[in-house]
């Protein structure tokens, strides 16, 4: 037994590697902490009452909050959600439920799959052209829309993979009791997979509920409260951040931003945590 | 007869929907083709290896904010991709309930909104990275007078820059090119794995000669999306930058990326600026598109997730 | 005849269900020795104690000795390493590395031993014209192991393991994912294997275990009723259940 290559070489290369291995867990989820505590850590202090409950003003003025940038997300993330969601089902159960136009079927699957990857800020810059330039202004409703794109593929792919779930033999009974496609479709197939389409919802509108570069493009920012949601730029949570953090020198606008980032990373980090518990129910539930 | 007729009215209700997700993507061609139009006119192609960004004499080029582009988004992914493939290593072979908490942690690196990272990014890391480790770089391990590489690591450092941004980024798209590779390892056939170890292959042996090669599609899917993701990435990016729009000297000069410069610009733009900020959009818009269609190509064949991130 | 393999009180644990009961088991040098049993006897998690490929499994466990050449190799202290180089393994479905053939060969040789090019080559050459493969592979030693057919694979697979100079052949069910002729094949490869190693192969095939195997084990339940020379035992079983086994009666 000539030219053995040597057994020890080999264990420590894979023991270093292994080493390697844990250290990149460690960095991942170190990084995750870190972030989460930084933000805690400078947010917290901003959390007053008055802060939460007082909307924005320009710096010197004492005595500004969050209220109408919290108020203006919300309006503007729950009309993202309206428009896209009931479309986004529809478009689902197309490609779950019909599969006579297969061609068709694939050509856009493969749309929402790419839509997908694509960069937010090109989504910001489509928006711009489509609402902002034909109606003359910005608006928290402009917003909604590119958040709506945003959300579109997502909910529309859940969908088809949530339908695709729901055995088969429970379309045909349906089918075979005489009810008709469409009945079967929503009242059947589409509450068989009810917890599912949630998710998908929820999950959607936690990407989209922090998601900053489109807004710049399309509801900008404004001291005001969102009444202006048609008609001019609204305050929002995002923006209102990148304002702070950025173009301002002052550490009390700094310290604002801080707690900004701490409302939205609670809200976002909450829907997403309490979606994963609930895909998680599911799973155990069956 | 009522009921088929509300059948096919469902039925091409659905139908419309669904094509919003073709017309969208058509739009997105269109919309920025039209918008860019007078750019293309005034610089042809010549917009695209220009590197001249001059509002004031209304002369505009792409190259400054590709080469930025790139070299950020190749930073990260030499960060990246060797920390997703080893903690995916780690984690698959882990104990099931270590392994599931420790996924959902770096998922949630997914969920958390990027202009956190970006605030985390200014704050945080720029100082750290200024104070500490690229004195440290420079300094002590004199990295800049390394023969070849050498050229691309600067003398000069503020914090700001490319490797900032290059560092932030790979944190932002570890989890997605994680979760890919976690899914395409666990495709490996067991009897597969068995028959590497069988023949005396260790665990690092078996995972990079067969199970790597076994899953390579899938592995090159999952680095195309994390291309993608770092690669449109705006709003970390835009913190920690710098926002120059020169060409970057080396890794540690502030430079911009095609994002960062459309969100940093366009409220002050009009007209051929504003064009040309659309040609940018147009340029970012082709990238990512090849880019999705080649990680969907390799990731078709495979089962796993299509890069889309469960956060 | 010298006793290569000695299994010593050997139990069997997945989780907490225990799958092998006291198996002892004493295998002879260069001799093909057969397991049979019905399924889920334990056979095959018999089989893979030997190399112990179990270990990959983190609730899997064993107890007991595993003598190999004197050496008892369930000792933490014995190279694992070594240990699957000296004992080959070949599974029901042949498993070809995603390769080409000369590399399906060439890449556990390259793992163990530091060989030119030109050796390398030769060892190759030796390790299919040993699995009775190079005639047929040849001309495509640069396609893929995966391209070639089902039987050819298995014999690839049966070539990657001779190549490092293994003493001892481990094969759980080899042909049962194989057509008959090529089925054939391996049998006659098998016999004309065992002048150089120890061949202890896994069977659901009653008439594969009597042409080809010296001695044969039967499983039941994880434990082993019956074990001795092949021709005796399909002759002239002692214990019931190996009678109404064989017979055809059960399994």
């Amino acid at each position: 037994m000539k030219n053995k290559r040597s057994i020890t070489s080999r264990k420590w290369t894979d023991r270093l590697v292994r080493a390697f291995s844990i250290f990149a867990v460690a960095v991942a989820v170190m990084s995750m902490l870190w972030v989460i505590c930084t933000v805690i850590y400078y947010g917290h202090r901003a959390l007053r009452p008055s802060f939460l409950l007082n909307p924005s003003r320009p710096y010197g003025i004492p005595g500004g909050g969050i209220a109408n940038a919290l108020l203006g997300t919300i309006a503007i993330t729950f009309g993202a959600a309206l428009i896209a969601v009931p479309p986004a089902i529809l478009g689902g159960i197309y490609l779950s439920e019909y599969k006579d136009r297969r061609v068709i079927c694939s050509i856009l699957r493969f749309s929402a799959t790419v839509m997908m990857g694509m960069p937010s800020v090109i989504i910001g810059l489509f928006v711009y052209m489509i609402v902002v330039v034909s109606s003359g202004h910005f608006s928290g409703f402009a917003g909604s829309v590119a958040l709506a794109i945003i959300m579109f593929p997502v909910v529309m792919r859940n969908t088809e993979d949530m339908l695709g779930l729901v055995p088969y033999t429970l379309r045909e009974a349906a089918l075979a009791m005489g009810m008709t496609r469409t009945r079967t479709t929503l009242r059947i197939v589409c509450f068989a997979a009810r917890r599912g389409l949630l998710t998908g919802v929820l999950l959607a509108l936690s990407r989209v509920s922090g998601e900053t570069a489109p807004l710049l493009f399309t509801a900008l920012f404004s001291d005001s409260w969102p009444t202006t949601y048609f008609s001019g730029p609204t305050a929002n949570m995002p923006v209102l951040i990148t304002e702070y953090a950025t173009n301002s020198p002052f550490a009390e606008m700094h310290q604002a931003g801080w707690g900004a980032a701490l409302v939205v990373m609670l809200l976002v980090l909450t829907i997403n945590i309490a979606t994963r518990l609930l895909i998680r129910g599911q799973a155990d539930g069956h | 007869m009522f009921a088929l007729r509300t059948d096919r009215i469902f039925q091409w209700l659905c139908l419309i929907s669904a094509m919003i997700a073709g017309l969208l993507m058509l739009g997105f061609f269109v919309q920025l083709s039209l918008s860019s139009v007078s750019t293309w006119r005034q610089f042809g192609l010549g917009f695209l290896v220009s590197n001249d960004w001059d509002p004031v004499a209304n002369r505009f080029g792409a190259l400054p904010s590709i080469v930025g582009t790139l070299c950020t988004t190749v930073i990260a992914l030499l960060l990246a991709i060797p920390l997703a493939f080893a903690a995916a290593l780690y984690l698959v072979d882990a104990p099931p309930l270590l392994s599931n908490i420790l996924s959902h942690a770096i998922d949630l690196l997914a969920a958390i909104p990027s202009v956190i990272y970006g605030m985390w990014g200014l704050f945080v890391m720029v100082p750290i990275m200024q104070k500490h480790v690229q004195p440290f770089m420079v300094d002590v391990l004199r990295l800049h007078r390394l023969p070849v590489i050498g050229r691309y690591i600067g003398e000069y450092y503020n914090g700001f820059g490319i490797f900032t941004a290059g560092i932030i980024l790979a944190i932002m798209v570890l989890p997605y090119i994680y979760a890919i590779l976690r899914d395409v390892i666990k495709m490996t056939p067991p009897v597969l794995r068995e028959a590497a170890y069988g023949v005396g292959c260790t665990r690092w042996e078996t995972a990079k000669d067969i199970v790597l090669r076994y899953g390579i599609r899938g592995v090159l899917g999952g680095i195309f999306i994390g291309l993608g993701r770092a690669l449109g990435e705006t709003m970390a990016v835009l913190f920690v930058i710098g926002n120059l729009m020169d060409m970057p000297e080396d890794i540690f000069s502030g430079a911009t990326t095609i994002a960062a410069t459309l969100a940093n610009n366009f409220a002050e733009a009009d007209c051929l600026q504003r064009s040309a900020l659309f040609a940018l959009g147009l340029v970012l818009l082709l990238m990512s598109f090849s880019i999705q269609v080649a990680a969907q190509y390799y990731l078709h064949a495979t089962s796993a997730r299509r890069g889309e991130s469960r956060s | 005849m010298a006793i290569k393999i000695s299994a010593k009180n050997l139990n069997f644990y997945y989780g907490s269900n225990q799958a092998l009961f006291d198996n002892s088991l004493d295998i002879e040098e260069r001799r093909i020795t057969a397991v049979i049993g019905p399924s889920g006897c334990g056979k095959s998690t018999h089989l893979r104690v030997y190399n112990r490929i179990f270990e990959l499994y983190r609730d899997q466990r064993v107890t007991g000795e595993l003598i190999i050449d004197g050496v008892n190799v369930l000792d933490p202290q014995v190279d694992v390493l070594e240990l699957r180089r000296k004992v080959g393994m070949i599974f029901q479905k042949p498993t070809p590395f995603p390769m080409s053939v000369f590399e399906n060969i060439a890449y556990p040789i390259k793992l163990h031993f530091k060989l030119s090019s030109k050796e390398l080559k030769q060892r190759v050459e030796q390790a299919l014209r040993a699995a009775s493969l190079w005639d047929e592979v040849k001309d495509k030693l640069k396609n893929s192991g995966l391209a070639l057919s089902g039987g050819q694979q298995q014999r690839l697979c049966i070539a990657r393991a001779i190549a490092i100079e293994p003493e001892i052949l481990l094969m759980d069910e080899p042909t049962s994912a194989i057509d008959p002729v090529a089925t054939l094949k391996i049998e006659e490869l098998m016999l004309s294997l065992k002048e150089k190693y120890t061949i202890v192969v896994v069977t659901h095939n009653m008439q594969q275990a009597a042409r080809i195997s010296d001695n044969t084990a039967f499983f039941f339940k994880g434990h082993i009723i019956e074990y001795g020379p092949t021709a005796r035992i399909f002759t002239n079983p002692k214990e019931k259940k190996t009678e109404e086994y064989i017979t055809g009666r059960f399994g």
